[in-house]
C-alpha cells in the first residue's frame, strides 16, 4: 500500500516536471508559421507556460509540433524527424493542414498526418489564434501530467 | 506609345512572314503566334537591339485536350527599355512533345522549363538537366494534363490506419 | 536515384545536406553541398517540399470559391495576392471599381507589404543571432494586424478583396489604429536601423556577399527588392500603376552594389515609403456616405442585442447583417454597380424576390461569373517582385487554366551560382535576404 503510494506520488511529481518544461520543435512549412511566430513571441507569449525555447533539434526535444501542409515529398522526413526523438514525446497537429489535409483535397497533400506518426492534440483553425494555440498547450499539460509516467527504472508489467 | 507597339508587332511580320501564324491584341495584351521550330530564332531577334526584350518573364504550357495539336506552349517577355510586354504562344502536338530550349538566352528558363517537363512531360532539346522539380522521383504520370484526375495519390511511405 | 551533385562530386570532399525541415525558419527547401572544408565547392537546391497543387486545385473551382486559394500563396502579404488575381478577372470583365475601393484596396496592400518586410528582415536578423531584432518586429507586425483584424475579420488569411470592390468598408474607429499601428512601425524602425545598420558583426556578414550585377539579375528574371538592390529601377507600381498610385507620391529606393546588405536596406527604406502612401492615402480618400444613424458603436454587442430584441426598438440599435461595414447603404463605394458580377447585399436577400434571385443565380453551378472566352495576363508589385497571373478562360464559369508568376521562383533559382566559392556560414543571410516564401515558390 506505501510502496504505490510512493509510485503515484511519483508519478505525479514527475508528470509536474514534464509538463512546465516542455521543449519544443517546430517543423514549419507554411502559412500556419506565421501565427506560430505570433504565438512565440512578445503579445502572446508561450514563454509563460514553460515552452519557450525551441530546441532546434529533435533530439534534444520532446514535443513536435507540425505546423502547416505536409505533401507527399514531405512525409519521409516527418517520418525520419519523429524516429530520430527520445521518449517520451508528444505530437501536436497544429492547423487544418496537419490535422486533416485542409482545403487541399488532392494528389500531393497527405490528408492529416496522423496517417503517418501517432498524435496527441489536434489543433484546428486557418490558421488557429494564438488563444487556440495555448489553450490547446495547457490541455497538452493536463493531459501529461494525468497520464502514466516512464521512467526508467520503473517496473515494468510483462 | 501605342503607335509605337503597334509597330513592333507589323516589323515582326514583314521580318518573319512564314513563321508567324498570327497576331492579335485582345485585352489589350499583344500576342503572337507562331511555328514551333522557329521560335529561338524570333526570340534571340527579339532579346537584341533594337527591341531589347531582356527579361523572360514566364514560360507556361496549356492543354487543349481534345483539340490537334493539343499542347500550346506561352512565353512573356518583357522589355524594361522600352517598358512592353509581348506574349508569344506556340502548339505542340503529342506525337511531337519536343522544343528547343532557351537556356542559352536566359538563366531562369532552366528551372522554368523543368517545372513544365514534370507537370506536362514536354521535353525541351538542349536543356542541361531536365529532371523533375515539383513531384518526387518514382511519381508517374504528368499531374497538370487534364487526363490526370485530381485526387490520385500516389504514397511513399505505407500510411498507417 | 542519385541527385545530380552526388554524381558530380570529387571523392575527398564532403557532402552536407541541409535539409527539408531546419530552424531557418523559411520553410521546407533543401539544400546540398560539396564542401572542401569550409568552403563551397558546389551545391545543388531542390524544391518542391510544399507543392500543394493551387493550378490544379483552380481548374475545379469557379473564380468566387477559388479566392481562399489564393490567400495562401505568399501567406505574409496575402492581401496583394488576392489583389492580383482580382485585378487579373477584372480586366477580363472590363469592370470599373469606385474610388474609395481603390483607395482601401491601396491602403490594404502597403500594409500586406510592410507586414512581409518585416517578416523578412526578422527572420534574416535572427539567423545571424540578432534575436532582439526579430521581437521588436514581430511585435509591431501584431499591430497592423489588428488593423488589418479590424476591418476585414480575420489576421491573416483574410479573402477580404473580392471581383468588383472590397468587402466591407473601413472599421468608423480605424483611423486612430492605423495611426497607432504607423507610429509603433515608425518606432520599431528606427530602433532596428540603428541596432543593424552601422553594426559592425552585421556588416562584415552581409557586405559584399552574394554580389549579383544588374544584367545578371535580369538574365535571371528578378524582380522587386532583389532587383532594386543591383540598381536596376524597375517597379511595377510606377511602369504599369494600377489603382491610383499614379495619383500618390513615392519613390523608389535603389541599392548599389547588389549584395545582402543592399537587399536589407532596400526593404527597410520601402517599408518608410510605404508609411508615406498609407498617410497620403487616409487623406486623399473620399469620404463615405454611411448614413450615421446606423449602428450601436460603442456598445458592448451583448447589450445591444439584448435591447434590440425589445418590442419598441429605437432607431439607433440596428446590428449589421454581415460583417460590420458591408451595408446595404455602403454598397456603392465599396463595390461596382454591375449585379452580375457581386453578391447582393444581405438586406435585399433576405427581404425582396430579386435579391434571392440575384443570389442563386450568382452561386449556381454554370451560372456566375463568367468570363469572356481569351487569354489575359497581370501584374502586381508583390513584396518579392511582380507577382503575376494568367489566366485562359473558355466562357464557362471555371478557369481552363490558371497559372501563377511566382517571384521567388526566379529568385531562388539564382541560389546556386551566388554561394559558389563562398563559405558555409554564408548561405544563412543570402537566404534570409531572398525572402523564400515557400507557397509562392511550390505554388
Amino acid at each position: 500500500m506505501k510502496g504505490s503510494f510512493i509510485t503515484t506520488k511519483f508519478n505525479h511529481i514527475l508528470g509536474w516536471a514534464r509538463k512546465f518544461s516542455l521543449f519544443h520543435y517546430p517543423y514549419v512549412t507554411a502559412c500556419c508559421g506565421m501565427e506560430y511566430m505570433s504565438a512565440a513571441c512578445a503579445h502572446f507569449d508561450l514563454d509563460r507556460f514553460g515552452a519557450g525555447w525551441t530546441r532546434f533539434s529533435p533530439r534534444q526535444s520532446d514535443m513536435l509540433l507540425v505546423v502547416g501542409t505536409i505533401t507527399q515529398k514531405s512525409a519521409p522526413v516527418l517520418k525520419i524527424v519523429y524516429d530520430q526523438m527520445t521518449e517520451p514525446k508528444w505530437v501536436v497537429a497544429f492547423g487544418t493542414c496537419a490535422v486533416s489535409g485542409g482545403i487541399y483535397d488532392n494528389y500531393a497533400v497527405v490528408q492529416g498526418i496522423d496517417s503517418i506518426i501517432p498524435v496527441d492534440i489536434y489543433i484546428p483553425g486557418c490558421p488557429p489564434r494564438p488563444e487556440t494555440v495555448l489553450d490547446a498547450l495547457v490541455k497538452l499539460q493536463e493531459k501529461i501530467q494525468n497520464q502514466e509516467q516512464e521512467w526508467r527504472w520503473k517496473k515494468r508489467k510483462y | 506609345m501605342a503607335m509605337e507597339k503597334k509597330k513592333i508587332l507589323e516589323e515582326l511580320k514583314r521580318k518573319f512572314p512564314q513563321e508567324i501564324k498570327e497576331t492579335s491584341t485582345l485585352f489589350r495584351d499583344e500576342t503572337l503566334v507562331i511555328d514551333g521550330d522557329s521560335i529561338l530564332e524570333i526570340v534571340t531577334f527579339l532579346k537584341n537591339e533594337p527591341y531589347e526584350y531582356t527579361m523572360l518573364l514566364d514560360l507556361t504550357c496549356v492543354d487543349y485536350k481534345g483539340q490537334e495539336p493539343r499542347f500550346e506552349m506561352v512565353y512573356h517577355l518583357f522589355s524594361l527599355s522600352r517598358n512592353h510586354r509581348l506574349r508569344i504562344k506556340t502548339r505542340l502536338s503529342e506525337k511531337e512533345l519536343s522544343i528547343d530550349s532557351l537556356t542559352s538566352l536566359w538563366n531562369n528558363a532552366n528551372w522554368l522549363e523543368r517545372e513544365v517537363f514534370d507537370m506536362f512531360g514536354i521535353h525541351f532539346k538542349g536543356h542541361p538537366d531536365l529532371k523533375r522539380i515539383f513531384m518526387y522521383d518514382g511519381f508517374e504520370g504528368y499531374p497538370l494534363r487534364k487526363d490526370y484526375p485530381l485526387r490520385k495519390r500516389q504514397p511513399i511511405i505505407p500510411l498507417r490506419k | 536515384m542519385p541527385t545530380r551533385i552526388q554524381k558530380e562530386a570529387k571523392k575527398e570532399n564532403i557532402l552536407l545536406n541541409m535539409g527539408p525541415s531546419h530552424p531557418a525558419m523559411h520553410g521546407t527547401i533543401r539544400v546540398m553541398l560539396e564542401l572542401d572544408g569550409e568552403k563551397i565547392v558546389n551545391s545543388e537546391v531542390e524544391v518542391g517540399y510544399l507543392h500543394r497543387g493551387f493550378e490544379k486545385i483552380c481548374e475545379n473551382r469557379t473564380y468566387f470559391n477559388l479566392l481562399p486559394y489564393t490567400d495562401r500563396l505568399n501567406y505574409v502579404s496575402p492581401l496583394i495576392n488576392n489583389l492580383a488575381y482580382v485585378m487579373t478577372v477584372e480586366k477580363m470583365l472590363g469592370l470599373n471599381v469606385p474610388e474609395r475601393a481603390q483607395y482601401i484596396r491601396v491602403i490594404m496592400n502597403e500594409l500586406s507589404r510592410i507586414s512581409d518586410h518585416l517578416t523578412c528582415i526578422a527572420a534574416m536578423a535572427m539567423e545571424c543571432g540578432a534575436f532582439t531584432v526579430f521581437l521588436y518586429k514581430i511585435k509591431a507586425r501584431e499591430f497592423i494586424w489588428d488593423v488589418i483584424e479590424e476591418t476585414t475579420g480575420a489576421r491573416m488569411t483574410t479573402s477580404y478583396i473580392r471581383i468588383g470592390g472590397v468587402k466591407a468598408d473601413l472599421h468608423p474607429d480605424y483611423e486612430n489604429s492605423l495611426k497607432k499601428a504607423i507610429n509603433e512601425t515608425r518606432k520599431v524602425l528606427k530602433d532596428v536601423d540603428g541596432l543593424l545598420s552601422k553594426n559592425k558583426i552585421f556588416l562584415n556578414r552581409t557586405r559584399d556577399i552574394a554580389v549579383l550585377t544588374p544584367e545578371e539579375a535580369i538574365s535571371y528574371g528578378w524582380t522587386g527588392p532583389c532587383l532594386r538592390s543591383t540598381g536596376a529601377y524597375y517597379d511595377v507600381r510606377k511602369a504599369h500603376p494600377y489603382l491610383v498610385y499614379d495619383l500618390l507620391h513615392f519613390e523608389i529606393p535603389l541599392g548599389e552594389r547588389g549584395d545582402n546588405f543592399d537587399r536589407y536596406y532596400v526593404r527597410m527604406k520601402e517599408m518608410e515609403q510605404s508609411l508615406r502612401i498609407i498617410e497620403q492615402a487616409m487623406e486623399k480618400m473620399p469620404k463615405s456616405k454611411r448614413p450615421s444613424s446606423l449602428m450601436a458603436d460603442g456598445m458592448e454587442p451583448a447589450k445591444a442585442i439584448k435591447l434590440s430584441r425589445k418590442k419598441r426598438v429605437e432607431e439607433k440599435i440596428r446590428l449589421s447583417p454581415n460583417l460590420r461595414g458591408s451595408e446595404k447603404e455602403v454598397y456603392q463605394d465599396i463595390l461596382t454597380d454591375d449585379k452580375r458580377y457581386i453578391i447582393p447585399p444581405k438586406e435585399d436577400l433576405y427581404t425582396s424576390i430579386e435579391g434571392i434571385i440575384n443570389h442563386f443565380k450568382f452561386f449556381m453551378k454554370g451560372h456566375g461569373i463568367r468570363p469572356p472566352k481569351g487569354e489575359v495576363y497581370f501584374s502586381v508589385e508583390g513584396g518579392n517582385g511582380e507577382l503575376g497571373f494568367y489566366i485562359v478562360s473558355d466562357g464557362t464559369d471555371k478557369p481552363y487554366r490558371l497559372h501563377l508568376r511566382g517571384p521567388c521562383f526566379h529568385i531562388v533559382s539564382a541560389m546556386e551560382k551566388l554561394i559558389k566559392g563562398r563559405y558555409v556560414a554564408d548561405i544563412i543571410p543570402t537566404f534570409g535576404s531572398f525572402n523564400m516564401i515557400g507557397g509562392e515558390l511550390d505554388r
